[in-house]
């Protein structure tokens, strides 16, 4: 009697124990709840350039962004102008992009509203130390330009419609001048590609920074010209109509403009890279 | 459906202007997987025969690995001939990589083990008899190697055809040593790749159609040819 006595309270000690844990739990849990799980994250969708992902800048500012808006930013990464015209298409919300005659019509057009400067980079060129057209240390890239067409220097184009491209051909177009011979190659491929191929033909070639940086150790080619204002390349961030295509998120869009052209914005884009290259990628220039 | 019509009549509007620049980089394709495949039988076939025929040390080994080499994946092709060819390469001296010429090699790299181990398998799977039958009919042992060369020419041609088509379709190989340089190393696939990235689905299509019309006009040759050389033979009789 006595041991079945003592069992029974142990049972009955065990189970009040269980069923306090239990509730100190769920009090517990219920205390938590109303922090852990906030109102689901909206989807927003970016259609920007390779050089903004392939760089790192996205990864780097998205999640910040993110996690002040509560968005979560769905990014597709292609030439500038395949992105403008999915912002066309009203398939994507906002568009980050650096073409600035494209950009101006995709907003003449009605596609898109608001457009912003976020910031620019820059291109260089580069080609083989022996310099063969004589134009290091020039800071005129539109006279530069003349002088490789009118020795014949070897010269790689991208020839892919991509933002450098264009680019590119708009400096061809101020030097009036239409490229073509055996020194002018187009090589229909990536930057990466591209700078490989000059490397290879000892030829001169526009590129970005960023991928320059990134790859320079790699290849024999020097920076021939730099800092030229023409050789600038503005980024803009453009929401996209919210009256043409009515699905689009525009209150979303618009905070991520107003985000990106933000103090807190521009400043993590302006110290984006140094620490990964020692060099800033990107100057923010938002007004 | 609607970029499959508009690809289809951009492909038509294409050959039917005679767009020089397609003429071209149709032509450079014809010519570059059309070479390729002449060296290709050039070394193939004389050396599938003599795997067949000859006892040779090692023998299994090397046909292994010429089974092995028939799935070569093009841009693994592409890259020992890029580093073959680069100016820091062994062969860079030449000055030859981003040629119609870089584009030939790689391409025989891919081709040549295709013709060689389907021409081994042609020649093994003949019966012997058809050796002995030779050999009894008086015939020396170089004439009796041919008759058995005759004899398979059916699997040498499917070797032939095979390896056409996968020069033609490939792209990894002459992206990488050509270049896809316009007026230069741009073939129909490499053009495919770069339509499609600039967003000109439809002209990629065109493209497409190109190809494999050509495709389907040389293979009608090659079968016209085999017919012909067949019509005086035995062929196989269901009664």
């Amino acid at each position: 009697m006595k041991m079945k006595n003592n069992r029974f309270i142990m049972v009955l000690a065990l189970l009040t124990a269980f069923l306090l844990t239990m509730v100190v739990g769920c009090a517990k849990e219920e205390a938590k709840a109303p922090q852990q799980t906030p109102p689901p994250a909206k989807e927003l969708k970016l259609a920007t350039t390779t050089s903004t992902q392939d760089s790192g800048l996205l990864d780097v500012i998205l999640p910040v962004f993110e996690k002040d808006n509560n968005y979560k930013v769905k990014v597709i990464a292609v030439g500038t102008g395949q992105a403008i015209e999915m912002g066309a298409a009203g398939d994507v919300d906002v568009i980050l992009v650096h073409s600035r005659a494209a950009e101006d019509k995709f907003v003449a057009d009605g596609f898109g509203i608001d457009r912003r400067d976020v910031m620019y980079n820059d291109f260089l060129i580069i080609g083989p130390a022996e310099d063969p057209a004589g134009i290091k240390g020039s800071t005129d890239t539109i006279a530069a330009f003349k002088t490789i067409a009118a020795k014949q220097a070897a010269f790689v184009s991208r020839g892919d419609d991509s933002g450098t491209d264009k680019k590119e051909k708009g400096i061809w177009t101020k030097a009036e001048i239409t490229p073509a011979g055996a020194w002018y190659i187009e090589s229909g491929q990536g930057m990466g590609d591209t700078f490989r191929m000059a490397d290879e033909k000892k030829a001169y070639t526009l590129i970005d920074r960023a991928t320059y940086l990134a790859q320079k150790d790699k290849y024999k080619l020097e920076i021939i010209i730099e800092g030229d204002k023409s050789l600038l390349n503005p980024y803009g961030v453009i929401p996209v109509n919210p009256e043409k295509f009515p699905k689009v998120d525009y209150e979303g869009a618009t905070k991520f403009a107003e985000w990106l052209t933000s103090e807190k914005g521009q400043k993590m884009i302006g110290e984006f890279g140094v620490k990964e290259f020692g060099q800033q990628l990107f100057v923010p220039d938002a007004k | 459906m609607n970029i499959f019509v508009e690809g289809i009549k951009e492909g038509v509007n294409l050959i039917w202007q005679m767009d020089p620049e397609i003429i071209q980089i149709t032509l450079l394709s014809l010519q570059v997987s059309l070479t390729a495949l002449v060296i290709s039988a050039v070394i193939g076939i004389p050396t599938g025969a003599a795997l067949a025929l000859k006892k040779i040390p090692g023998k299994r080994i090397f046909l292994n690995i010429i089974y092995t080499l028939m799935g070569l994946p093009p841009v693994l092709a592409g890259l020992l001939v890029y580093l073959l060819l680069t100016y820091r390469g062994p062969l860079g001296q030449f000055e030859l990589l981003f040629t119609p010429s870089a584009m030939v090699f790689a391409q025989v790299l891919l081709a040549a083990p295709i013709v060689c181990g389907l021409t081994a398998r042609a020649v093994m799977a003949l019966n012997q008899d058809v050796y002995d039958t030779a050999a009894t009919l008086g015939a020396s042992r170089r004439q009796a190697s041919a008759t058995i060369m005759r004899e398979a020419r059916i699997g040498i041609v499917a070797a032939l055809t095979t390896a056409f088509g996968r020069v033609i379709a490939e792209v990894g190989a002459v992206m990488l040593v050509g270049g896809n340089i316009r007026w230069s190393t741009r073939v129909l696939t490499t053009s495919i790749v770069l339509e499609t990235r600039m967003g000109n689905f439809s002209t990629a299509i065109a493209i497409g159609i190109i190809l494999l019309t050509l495709s389907f006009i040389i293979n009608l040759l090659i079968l016209k040819l085999e017919k012909r050389t067949l019509r005086y033979d035995n062929t196989i009789q269901i009664t």
